[in-house]
């Protein structure tokens, strides 16, 4: 008999709606992985009830022959940085343990609507800072994967969605929530073999996300396949009056558009990608990628984006600027951790709770964003960051000019060892070189697992496209899932 | 504007004292500047607060579309640009009273440029002294909460109802060279902000509050360096923190000080400013825009739906009850000075008008001297204003068409006011249920008249001679005979006839 | 630019972050190592270029002036560290 765990969403939720098996055994065979993996410390936060209340709703609405809902009985895994109503939401933060907002994002309550339930709240980077899942309070997560010829170091699962994509890699859920701010969507896809797409900036709802760069944030699904990838998206986006800069668009049907022919398709080579130093093997699997999209019938043109190696440092000015102020509200007052020496005053009081609220990543980020904000630093700084993010955003326009997609490596390395990059957190920042650019831009992108390095660990592709052009990004996407064919899964130790 | 200057005598000489104001307006709306929380006075602690005032994690602001709207009719009533591209900035600080750490203003883009306001400082003669005050800005903001410091020895307690109330910042130039000046031009702002609708101005609620900006300096030298006072709540408040601030800083140049740029609190109990040192803490705002909310770019329907929506404002009010409806310069600065006087005025004017089947500008004059005078003496015996009076323009309209038609005279007219006073009956019913009708019956009052020939023959024998100034006389003896209900013309007409013999 | 453990101080006592000597002297080079980095950014030309305001063109909304929240007091002070009375409450301030 199968086991269900190592389904898919689309295949869940097609099992359920055809009566293949409940609602209630998936949701059951799923929290029982889940309270088994304890040593990839993926979850902050268990949640079987929601998860066998949404099976119940399945089963019951399937036993009275209702029509099933998008997702009926589906269970998924939330990143904690989405408020969830009573359920605490901490970021992987000290400052917001014990925190149990009243309320629901839009992205969670849209899921829940859709009829999916929620098996616990995942761990990440703390405030979504980090590119290793090293920087949460609730400790690492560990990846399922390890390197092979007995090489047991603890490999990281990419941040900041970290406990996202080691769930979904070790099959404790088939999808899950992420947030991408400069990468994180992407990059722990990439780190462990599955896929992820952060869609068009305000496509998904920031209400309720806990903000860590506002201007940049962006929720997206991630899941072991493409259609998966696209049902989960179609079940979170949607304009929303409550956040200023939600995109006020229908949502497209991408699963039903998804089509992995590229015929007519231009596909742009953007030759600044090709960074020194890039290992050989990103460098023929980015190859690889290039013959996979021409054999699905698309050309592929090298273009030129001239402000890539701008976009890192123009990102790490704008990101910690807007976190600084993004992050002032946790001050010890109105909820969360709370210092307060006897005698402090209250000015004392902010400072002891912050300096114990907030773990060493996050208070770098505060402390940079707030020096670029400083009296005399404005304009060097911020202004001409945001002046460069228009440059970067113009050379996007310009390669829209003679290609429809871009294609790029994920990551310029695959998953390296916990501790190896948490010393230097330039060399961790660099990590992030080929995501942050669209980021910038505000352009959906989309990781793909492409294959296996010679030490076993996946490596992704990634998919840039046009504004609102997830379909493309998506369709892209399909194409190379076929071709890869990625079947590699990591062995189970936990 | 020939008006003696305003002059501070020092030891060496003579100072002169510049001032800007900055006013804190609260805008006049239903819900709050970036959240659906209440905006009304009063209510019980925290219970007028949204997530999103709280700072709850993940909480957006989205902007209210009248607290914007507020802000650019008042531009258009300064006559101001108004910037149909602007920008919410994030302004940085830490404070009790601030959840967000930071509140959202208008640094870089402010939605309404520069204006212009015209004081007038004689009451009297508002054409005789007047002077332009320019306007550098005005921008929409966050309000702050409230602390309590007062009900627990250790902690001070935390209300955010007022936090995310919309205000609108006026900055004016320093364009203010005395205490009455900066009185006029706050009494003059609040005037225009309450025929806008975009303030109430009720200062103390806290509706409206000015950070006064004085420095001193010899006449025609540089601008000296300028003190912030704080927060100050009254016109008269204003006045006093002027004088009292140019006063201190004249002291301190005098003898031998400088003047040091810092924020400072006016203390009305014992009239004097001093130092906020404990606030100085070397501000750094770390100003930015705010990036969730875009560029507010307005459109032409917009602000023609705004400008459309306009009142007549004080000025063109004023001039036009002086041109068309011929009232006095005084009449009709007074009757201008404040939206609600206005408005009262014009209700009891068109009223009058209508029962009367008259023009307005022929009973104008009439019905500003009995608001101005009759109604106001009342209200101010009983301690109230017009809002609260007892007395509708409708029901004073009756009143004062009985007077126009001759069915009472003045005087009676003044015994009704009091009885509707009393009673809250309308003057046509006390007028009839008491019988004072005036009469306009000839024989009633040539028998009356007769009598009164007859009790006073050497009066009479007087006036025959030539003494005709006793006319008065028999008017009142014939009046008072019939207690006060003849219709004055025909006393005099049928008087003349008798009088003559 | 060169950030000393000074200017480290003043911005962590800026951002309200408690930091000892200890963690100044430490942040100090990682900080100017992140700067000297992110400095590269002032040789690109970027005259006649306005800074990014909207990542996605888009227009702000403004919404109906609406009361849609309000009279939550216990939800809002639900997750206080502590209150009383209805208020937060917060060490005295003596202003």
């Amino acid at each position: 008999m199968t086991d269900v765990t190592d389904l898919g969403i689309a295949q869940l939720r097609d099992g359920i709606r055809a009566g293949t098996f409940s609602a209630r055994e998936v949701a059951d065979a799923f929290i029982v992985k889940v309270s088994k993996a304890k040593a990839l410390n993926a979850f902050i936060v268990e949640t079987p009830d929601h998860a066998i209340a949404a099976a119940k709703d399945a089963d019951a609405a399937r036993a009275a022959g209702e029509t099933l809902k998008p997702l009926a009985g589906v269970p998924i895994g939330m990143k904690d940085l989405f408020a969830t109503k009573g359920v605490q939401t901490t970021a992987a933060s000290h400052m917001l343990e014990g925190f149990k907002p009243v309320y629901e994002s839009t992205v969670s309550q849209r899921l829940w609507d859709a009829g999916a339930g929620m098996l616990g709240k995942l761990n990440l980077d703390q405030f979504a800072m980090g590119s290793s899942n090293e920087t949460s309070y609730f400790g690492n997560v560990i990846s399922p994967w390890r390197r092979g010829g007995g090489d047991n170091a603890p490999l990281a699962p990419g941040g900041s969605s970290g406990g996202s994509s080691a769930a979904i890699a070790a099959r404790l859920v088939p999808g899950a929530t992420g947030t991408d701010t400069g990468g994180s969507i992407r990059q722990p896809a990439a780190f462990v073999g599955i896929s992820g797409i952060k869609p068009t900036y305000g496509r998904c709802s920031r209400w309720g996300v806990v903000a860590f760069a506002s201007s940049l944030d962006q929720a997206g699904p991630m899941a072991r396949s493409v259609q998966d990838c696209a049902i989960l998206l179609e079940n979170m986006a949607g304009f929303d009056p409550k956040d200023s800069t939600s995109l006020e668009l229908a949502v497209p049907k991408w699963e039903a558009g998804l089509s992995s022919s590229l015929r007519g398709k231009k596909i742009g080579i953007p030759k600044e990608y090709r960074v020194d130093g890039m290992p050989a093997e990103i460098e023929a699997l980015w190859q690889q990628g290039i013959d996979w999209v021409k054999d699905a019938g698309a050309e592929v043109v090298e273009v030129s984006l001239p402000h890539t190696k701008y976009a890192l440092p123009a990102y790490y000015i704008i990101a910690p600027a807007e976190a600084s102020s993004n992050l002032a509200r946790y001050d010890g007052v109105r909820y969360g951790l709370r210092e307060l020496a006897d005698g402090q005053n209250l000015q004392e009081m902010y400072a002891s709770t912050r300096a114990a609220g907030f773990g060493d990543e996050v208070k770098r980020r505060i402390l940079i964003g707030t020096y670029v904000l400083s009296a005399g630093f404005y304009d060097a700084y911020y202004t001409q960051a945001q002046k460069v993010r228009t440059l970067i955003a113009r050379d996007f326009d310009n390669a829209w000019m003679e290609c429809d997609l871009l294609l790029t490596p994920t990551a310029p390395s695959a998953a390296f060892a916990l501790g190896e990059k948490s010393a230097d957190p330039l060399a961790m920042y660099l990590n992030d070189v080929f995501t942050v650019p669209s980021s910038l831009a505000g352009l959906p992108a989309m990781s793909v697992p492409g294959g296996l390095d010679k030490a076993g660990l996946p490596l992704g592709l990634q998919i840039i496209g046009k504004p609102l052009d997830e379909q493309g990004v998506l369709n892209a996407g399909l194409a190379i899932e076929e071709r890869a064919g990625f079947t590699a899964r990591p062995e189970s130790w936990w | 504007m020939t008006e003696a200057a305003y002059r501070i005598q020092g030891d060496t000489g003579e100072w002169e004292v510049v001032i800007g104001l900055e006013v804190h307006a609260q805008v006049t709306s239903n819900a709050k500047l970036f959240s659906g929380a209440a905006t009304a006075f009063g209510a019980e602690p925290n219970s007028q607060v949204s997530l999103i005032d709280a700072a709850m994690p993940g909480m957006l602001p989205t902007p209210n579309r009248e607290c914007i709207r507020q802000a650019v009719r008042t531009g258009m009533a300064i006559g101001a640009v108004i910037n149909k591209y602007s920008r919410f900035d994030r302004k940085n600080y830490f404070y009790a009273d601030l959840p967000q750490g930071y509140q959202i203003s208008q640094l870089f883009h402010p939605i309404v440029g520069e204006g212009q306001i015209e004081i007038s400082l004689d009451e009297k003669d508002p054409e005789a002294f007047t002077k332009t005050i320019g306007i550098e800005r005005i921008h929409v903001e966050q309000d702050a909460g409230k602390l309590m410091h007062d009900q627990h020895p250790t902690r001070s307690y935390v209300d955010l109802n007022r936090a995310g109330v919309a205000l609108m910042e006026i900055v004016s130039k320093p364009d203010m060279r005395s205490p009455q000046e900066a009185g006029a031009y706050l009494s003059k702002l609040r005037a225009i902000l309450r025929y806008v609708g975009s303030c109430d101005g009720n200062m103390d609620q806290g509706s409206m509050r000015a950070d006064v900006n004085v420095s001193v300096r010899k006449p025609g030298a540089e601008f000296g360096t300028r003190t912030e006072t704080k927060n100050v709540n009254s016109v008269r408040f204003v006045m006093q923190t002027v004088e009292v601030e140019a006063r201190r800083q004249v002291e301190v140049l005098e003898a031998g000080g400088k003047i040091v740029q810092e924020t400072r609190l006016f203390d009305p109990d014992r009239g004097e400013t001093r130092s906020m040192r404990s606030k100085e803490d070397a501000h750094d705002y770390r100003y930015f825009p705010d990036p969730d909310l875009l560029p507010l770019e307005l459109d032409d329907s917009f602000l023609e739906e705004c400008r459309a929506s306009l009142p007549e404002l004080p000025d063109a009010k004023r001039r036009r009850y002086e041109q068309a409806l011929g009232l006095t310069a005084y009449n009709a600065a007074v009757l201008t000075a404040d939206a609600d006087t206005a408005r009262w005025f014009e209700a009891l004017l068109a009223e009058s008008a209508r029962v009367q089947g008259k023009g307005e500008q022929e009973v104008a004059r009439a019905a500003a001297n009995w608001l101005l005078s009759d109604l106001y003496g009342a209200l101010n015996k009983l301690g109230k204003d017009l809002g609260e009076s007892p007395v509708s323009p409708v029901q004073g309209a009756e009143l004062l068409a009985l007077v126009a038609d001759g069915t009472i005279s003045g005087p009676l007219a003044k015994q009704v006011f009091e009885i509707m006073l009393e009673t809250g009956d309308s003057a046509p019913k006390i007028v009839e249920d008491r019988g004072l009708k005036q009469t306009s019956d000839t024989g009633a009052i040539e028998a009356v008249i007769a009598e009164v020939l007859a009790k006073n023959p050497g009066q009479l024998e007087q006036y025959r001679g030539g003494k005709e100034a006793l006319f008065g006389f028999f008017v009142g003896q014939t009046m008072k005979a019939m207690a006060g209900k003849a219709n004055p013309a025909v006393v005099n007409e049928l008087l003349k006839k008798a009088l003559a013999g | 630019m060169s950030v000393d453990t000074a200017t480290v101080k003043k911005v962590a006592s800026l951002a309200r972050i408690a930091i000892s000597d200890a963690d100044a002297e430490r942040l100090a080079p990682e900080l100017n190592n992140i700067l000297g980095w992110i400095e590269q950014l002032g040789e690109v030309d970027t005259a006649n270029v306005d800074p990014m305001t909207a990542v996605i063109p888009n227009t702000l909304r403004l919404r109906a002036d609406v009361i849609t929240e309000g009279q939550q007091r216990d939800a809002v002070l639900q997750n206080a560290p502590q209150g009383e009375h209805g208020f937060f409450t917060v060490p005295k301030v003596v202003e």
